[in-house]
């Protein structure tokens, strides 16, 4: 590998390696290995508590970690050694504008690196422009809104043009609307950005929509990354499949190995065929994501999913454009969601009769 | 009634004559209580922000003794700085005794934990993620610290009023280790004292109400530029 200067082609832009923090006896991260790609945009998810902006905060060099180490091009980040942070910035989960206009939070970090005041107001302009906030410039940050607000700490960040950006929970704060449009332009502007994007998130849709890979942590361990099909089809363990929206159902044993298929025995008494690996008469669970499951009449004609359980309807639960149904099976209970159309198409209602067809694909075994 | 108009007239009287009197002692009130402020702002602020920013055994303690000195009594204070400067006191080979220099270190212990204790307030009143985001896009401790500052001015600007006002006012402590001398230690409090026990309630009164005009005049300037906010212009986006 041809050696740069201690760096090499192949070395991540930050790799950290048996990174451990604590708080008093309470261990809040230990990861034996995360990296950051050049150009990528890497999503922690995690649920709240995870360790997610403490792991961030470490790998940002903005706090020390107890133990391991952090890796910057392949070069090995001292104590105090601020090429990282000189290099990279964040942006925390509440905006901390301080007093004073939107121009002067904005150019913050480019008087510290002692950049032209020519040259910094061309680049605030810029950055407010690319936030759509340009006309805010002059405005004091104690009259802008929680959007705004947020907006104008990521053109904060945004204008260094820093190699590394990273971002804990930008949407968290806001407010349904103001989220979803703030996720819209997050989306095109970590398009286009040349640094590489660390998203500390707890929310899987945020997470899947903006990254190109996850590191999954929970309780400080990461226990999975991949890219978000990876995540998303494969889920490593309980927690991750949970996490992400699979739902579990009763546990079973294996019943039959072939090949790469597993046949599960519930202990509902259903069968069910699953595509993974596990060794013969294990205890496993069975997960599955509601929207993998395809309902309809009794008389549905087959299709290539493998498992086709009848069953009827024991709840109908909207929620906002979908509707989530509880289906009932001699024991065995599934979840399920449709859209409203499919709803009124399938004459649905509690008590009705369906089928409903599952790939063996998108059932997931954790052994016990 | 009588004695407050007189007092008026004279006030006026004596501030438009130039009398050498008076402003010889309204300069040596600001020399001295000017200079222990600035002095209490040198300890008092690196003070407050060390003890509201950091966290060590004792902290709690430290605390305390910080706020018990806003309760200190001046006349307690003026007898503790005249042991110390006295003859046989630790320093009193120094020979500040009766001398301005007295005043002002007097002053400088009644007004430190003043600007001390607001300091701390006004630091912790500032959420410390501030500074974790200042360093998140650049800055070194010492910047991040200095922009933390910077949110807390407004109430380090009362940090400098209170201390102003505490040491202004004072009479006990400036007594006892100045003594009053004409044209050496005479201030206007002092003066008042003097001028009140001679019987001349007018000039007592006149001096009074300088001493309250400065007062005043320094609190107005703090609280202007307390509540001087950025001008807001703010064209339409849309």
């Amino acid at each position: 590998m041809a050696q740069v200067n201690g760096s090499s082609a192949m070395d991540p832009l930050l790799r950290g390696e048996g990174l451990i923090r604590s708080y008093g006896d309470r261990c809040v991260v230990d990861v034996d290995s995360i990296e950051v790609r050049g150009g990528e945009v890497l999503a922690v998810l995690g649920p709240n508590g995870a360790g997610k902006s403490t792991l961030m905060r470490l790998l940002a060099g903005l706090e020390p970690p107890d133990g391991g180490r952090l890796f910057y091009k392949g070069r090995q980040v001292q104590k105090h050694d601020r090429s990282l942070r000189r290099a990279s910035a964040a942006v925390l989960q509440s905006p901390y504008l301080w007093r004073g206009t939107v121009f002067q939070n904005v150019e913050y970090g480019m008087k510290l690196r002692r950049v032209p005041g020519a040259e910094r107001k061309a680049r605030v302009r810029a950055a407010l422009e690319m936030l759509d906030v340009s006309g805010l410039a002059e405005t004091p940050v104690d009259t802008l809104s929680g959007g705004e607000a947020q907006r104008v700490a990521l053109a904060r960040a945004l204008v260094l043009e820093p190699e590394i950006l990273f971002l804990d929970e930008p949407t968290a704060d806001l407010d349904v609307t103001v989220r979803r449009r703030m996720l819209a332009d997050l989306e095109r502007i970590l398009g286009h950005a040349a640094s590489s994007i660390v998203l500390i998130t707890h929310d899987p849709g945020e997470a899947f929509a903006l990254a190109d890979r996850l590191a999954v942590l929970e309780e400080g361990r990461v226990v999975q990354t991949g890219t978000p099909a990876d995540i998303f089809e494969a889920p490593a363990t309980e927690f991750v499949a949970s996490f992400t929206g699979a739902e579990f159902m009763l546990n079973g044993s294996v019943e039959k190995v072939e090949h790469d298929t597993v046949i599960v025995r519930l202990d509902s008494g259903h069968s069910l065929e699953v595509v993974g690996e596990c060794d013969a008469s294990r205890r496993v669970r069975v997960a599955y994501r509601p929207e993998d499951v395809v309902i309809g009449p009794p008389d549905s004609p087959a299709t290539s999913a493998r498992n086709r359980i009848a069953a009827t309807v024991a709840r109908i639960h909207p929620q906002g454009g979908l509707v989530r149904l509880r289906l009932e099976s001699d024991g065995l209970s599934l979840e399920v969601v449709i859209t409203r159309h499919s709803l009124k198409n399938l004459r649905l209602r509690v008590g009705t009769a369906v089928v409903a067809q599952v790939k063996a694909t998108a059932f997931h075994i954790f052994p016990l | 009634m009588d004695v407050f108009l007189e007092a008026f007239r004279e006030a006026f009287n004596l501030l438009v004559s130039g009398d050498p009197y008076l402003w010889q002692i309204i300069g040596r009130s600001l020399q001295v209580s000017g200079l222990a402020v600035v002095l209490g702002l040198l300890a008092g602020i690196p003070l407050g922000t060390w003890l509201g920013l950091a966290r060590f055994p004792g902290r709690g303690l430290a605390v305390a003794l910080v706020n018990t000195g806003l309760a200190l009594p001046p006349v307690v204070v003026g007898l503790f700085v005249y042991i110390l400067l006295s003859r046989q006191g630790p320093l009193g080979n120094l020979g500040w005794l009766y001398t301005p220099s007295a005043m002002i270190a007097a002053q400088f212990v009644l007004a430190a934990p003043y600007v001390g204790a607001i300091t701390l307030a006004a630091v912790q009143s500032v959420p410390p993620e501030l500074r974790l985001q200042a360093r998140a896009l650049g800055a070194s401790r010492w910047q991040a610290l200095l922009l933390h500052l910077r949110e807390a001015r407004l109430s380090l600007m009362a940090a400098v009023a209170a201390g102003f006002g505490a040491v202004v006012s004072e009479v006990g402590a400036v007594m006892m280790v100045g003594g009053n001398v004409l044209g050496e230690t005479r201030v206007i409090t002092t003066a008042i004292v003097l001028e009140t026990r001679r019987g001349r309630f007018a000039t007592a009164m006149a001096l009074g109400l300088i001493l309250l005009a400065i007062a005043f005049a320094a609190n107005a300037f703090i609280t202007r530029v307390q509540q001087a906010q950025p001008r807001r212009r703010r064209p339409l986006t849309s």
